[in-house]
């Protein structure tokens, strides 16, 4: 089965500190959705940093759907990541003043690769199929300010466009920390049916063990990462 | 949507402060274009206190010393031209028209000058205006004299005020032709040139005036001439103090010229008016310059103020990168996208401001013709203007460098973690 995610002997430390993340090895499937474990401070936020390719692994290798990033060129990295890596953050995911079907496309304004992987170049028509699938499927919600929004539709909005054009892996981090438990559940449904349905790996991560159950693998960060905690 | 409806966007979220910039940027673009256009109209207006005369004639002495009496009544001639060689000349076939200018007495501060219906006739200035009187019209009795819009203005003349005028120049003079008093006949509309300033009067009247004159001295009363006698007199001049030639082919000017320049009766001397002019704007013109370098430094601190702008702006917009860079905008993304906007900055500023000067331009020609003889043709923009005015945006985008590189490394430290 091929890989959507791979990290092999990687070390990161902060120049003169002790690392801070030291993973021997760390995998996930295309296809696979995983949920990390990770309390604050356990260098979750540097494992996504490395993994999205925004920093460079001290030692080591990732490689993400078959490309080891770690060889790329920055500019070449960044490209990469915006054409296969759908990000959706624990909150402030979208842009104040574009509108909820404008931050759903907002990907196509710099990645060529993902306007190309959507059915018949159609960005519009697949940003409000996403939205539809998401629960936002009100025609008046596509143009309503992003500010006017709830907290649950501004995650799903950013998942939408997490989502947009097909990328190979899904990474979120904490995307439902600010919802109730009832929207949680409800958020997580709509995402991993979604990532089944396009065929989008995901790696989510949270400190919340509750969630563990609806996911393929539990991994805890805190087992995996020898590094300083 | 593309980098630049982000960029508008980004700056309609930032209305207030973009309007703002804007209208910096707007007002200092009107006062540089304004400046520039009124140093145009300025320096044309100066070039043209005199057109559509093709040489100025007078006793031989410096070309600018010639222009200074002549044109703008400064300073004094060294010597006349004889009525004999000035008769002469204007007969000439090459010549089409002469206007003769006789100078040395005052009025209360204000020159004398003698002439002819020619000059009505044919003296020309701010390109194609001719002479025209805002009240009644020129002289034709002997003791008639026409007056400048200054003089009626400071002094408080009207038509049929009677007018005294004094023996030579200077504010008081104890030599007054009080003996033969005149009366104003008309009063010529602002022109914005000297002749705002000047007593007219015929060549025959000066004659008169100085009939009982003797080396700058009255007659002893015996040999007086009142001013009835004065009448029945041959009034012809024995000289003018210069005239100007209008050619009847302007091709023929500088061979007048060489012709009059070695005149052998009379040491003579001819200028072109306008090449006398331009020589005396380049010692003059040194304001003009002064005021563009304030009005360049005005539009410095509006672009520094947009520069400010968006600086202050980027701590807060750290999210809006991160959130950029998350869905594959690149640094070079980044970048673009802030001199995109500070080109949008500028441009609105610019095109507002050019509306704004072209605005007060329209609104204030009236005002300027008539309290300061400007004659301002806004026109359109000229190259000069558009290169001024792509400047200013180049200006700008280079000045944007500065937060879009400051940006471009916040996002290389942020990442796509940052939690604001």
């Amino acid at each position: 089965m091929p890989l959507a995610l791979e990290a092999t002997d990687l070390l990161y430390a902060w120049p003169g500190a002790a690392p801070i993340i030291d993973i021997e090895h760390f995998q996930l499937a295309s296809g696979e959705r995983v949920f990390l474990r990770g309390p604050s401070g356990s260098g979750k936020s540097t494992l996504l940093g490395l993994l999205a390719g925004v920093l460079t692994p001290t030692r080591g290798t990732i490689t993400v759907l078959g490309q080891e990033i770690s060889k790329l060129t920055p500019a070449t990295r960044d490209r990469f990541r915006g054409e296969n890596i759908g990000f959706i953050f624990q909150m402030f995911n979208l842009i104040p003043y574009l509108s909820v079907l404008e931050n759903v496309t907002l990907p196509t304004v710099f990645c060529q690769a993902r306007r190309a992987r959507i059915p018949a170049g159609d960005v519009e028509g697949e940003a409000r199929r996403l939205l539809a699938a998401l629960g936002l499927g009100a025609r008046d919600i596509e143009d309503r300010a992003v500010t006017a929004l709830s907290i649950g539709q501004q995650q799903r909005v950013a998942a939408a466009r997490a989502l947009l054009g097909r990328p190979g892996l899904i990474v979120a981090d904490e995307p439902t920390s600010a919802l109730d438990h009832d929207s949680r559940e409800d958020f997580l449904q709509l995402l991993m049916g979604e990532c089944q349905a396009q065929g989008s790996s995901l790696l989510f991560v949270s400190h919340d063990t509750s969630l563990g159950s609806l996911f393929d693998r539990v991994i805890s960060l805190s087992d995996l990462n020898r590094g300083r905690k | 949507m593309n980098l630049l409806s982000l960029a508008i966007g980004s700056l309609r979220n930032r209305r207030a402060t973009a309007l703002l910039t804007i209208s910096a940027i707007a007002i200092s673009v009107a006062l540089l274009l304004g400046v520039e256009k009124m140093r145009t109209a300025a320096r044309d207006g100066f070039a043209n206190t005199v057109s559509g005369v093709d040489l100025i004639v007078g006793a031989r002495s410096g070309q600018l010393n010639l222009l200074l009496y002549s044109v703008f009544r400064v300073g004094d001639a060294t010597a006349n031209v004889s009525w004999e060689s000035y008769q002469r000349i204007a007969r000439h076939p090459d010549v089409a028209w002469t206007i003769p200018i006789s100078l040395g007495d005052s009025h209360r501060g204000f020159r004398v000058m003698g002439t002819n219906h020619d000059y009505f006739e044919h003296y020309r200035f701010a390109g194609e205006q001719r002479i025209s009187f805002n009240a009644g019209g020129r002289f034709e009795d002997l003791y008639d004299a026409v007056i400048g819009i200054d003089v009626a203005t400071q002094l408080g003349y009207a038509l049929g005020d009677p007018v005294v005028i004094a023996h030579g120049l200077g504010n008081v003079s104890f030599a007054n032709h009080d003996d033969k008093p005149f009366r104003i006949v008309g009063i010529i509309a602002r022109t914005g040139t000297p002749i705002d300033r000047t007593v007219h009067v015929s060549l025959e009247a000066i004659s008169a005036i100085h009939l009982d004159w003797q080396s700058g001295a009255r007659a002893l009363p015996g040999a007086r001439v009142d001013a009835e006698q004065a009448r029945e007199q041959d009034l012809t001049p024995d000289s003018i103090t210069a005239f100007m030639v209008g050619m009847q082919s302007k091709v023929m000017t500088f061979t007048m010229q060489r012709a009059i320049n070695e005149y052998r009766q009379e040491p003579l001397m001819a200028i072109i008016p306008g090449v006398a002019l331009s020589q005396l704007w380049s010692l003059v013109g040194i304001a003009d310059k002064a005021l563009m370098i304030v009005a360049a430094f005005v539009v410095l601190a509006g672009l520094l103020g947009m520069l400010t702008a968006i600086l202050t702006s980027l701590n807060e917009r750290r999210r809006e990168m991160a959130i950029l860079r998350s869905v594959g905008a690149r640094p070079r993304h980044i970048f673009t996208l802030l001199i995109a906007e500070a080109g949008l900055l500028a441009s609105a500023g610019v095109l507002a401001g050019t509306t704004l000067a072209y605005a007060l331009m329209y609104a204030a020609k009236p005002l300027l013709a008539q309290r300061f003889g400007i004659f301002l043709q806004p026109g359109g923009l000229t190259g000069y203007d558009v290169a001024i005015l792509l400047g200013i945006i180049l200006a700008a985008l280079l000045m944007a460098a500065l937060p879009a590189w400051r940006a471009y490394r916040n996002t290389l430290t942020d990442g796509l973690t940052i939690r604001v």
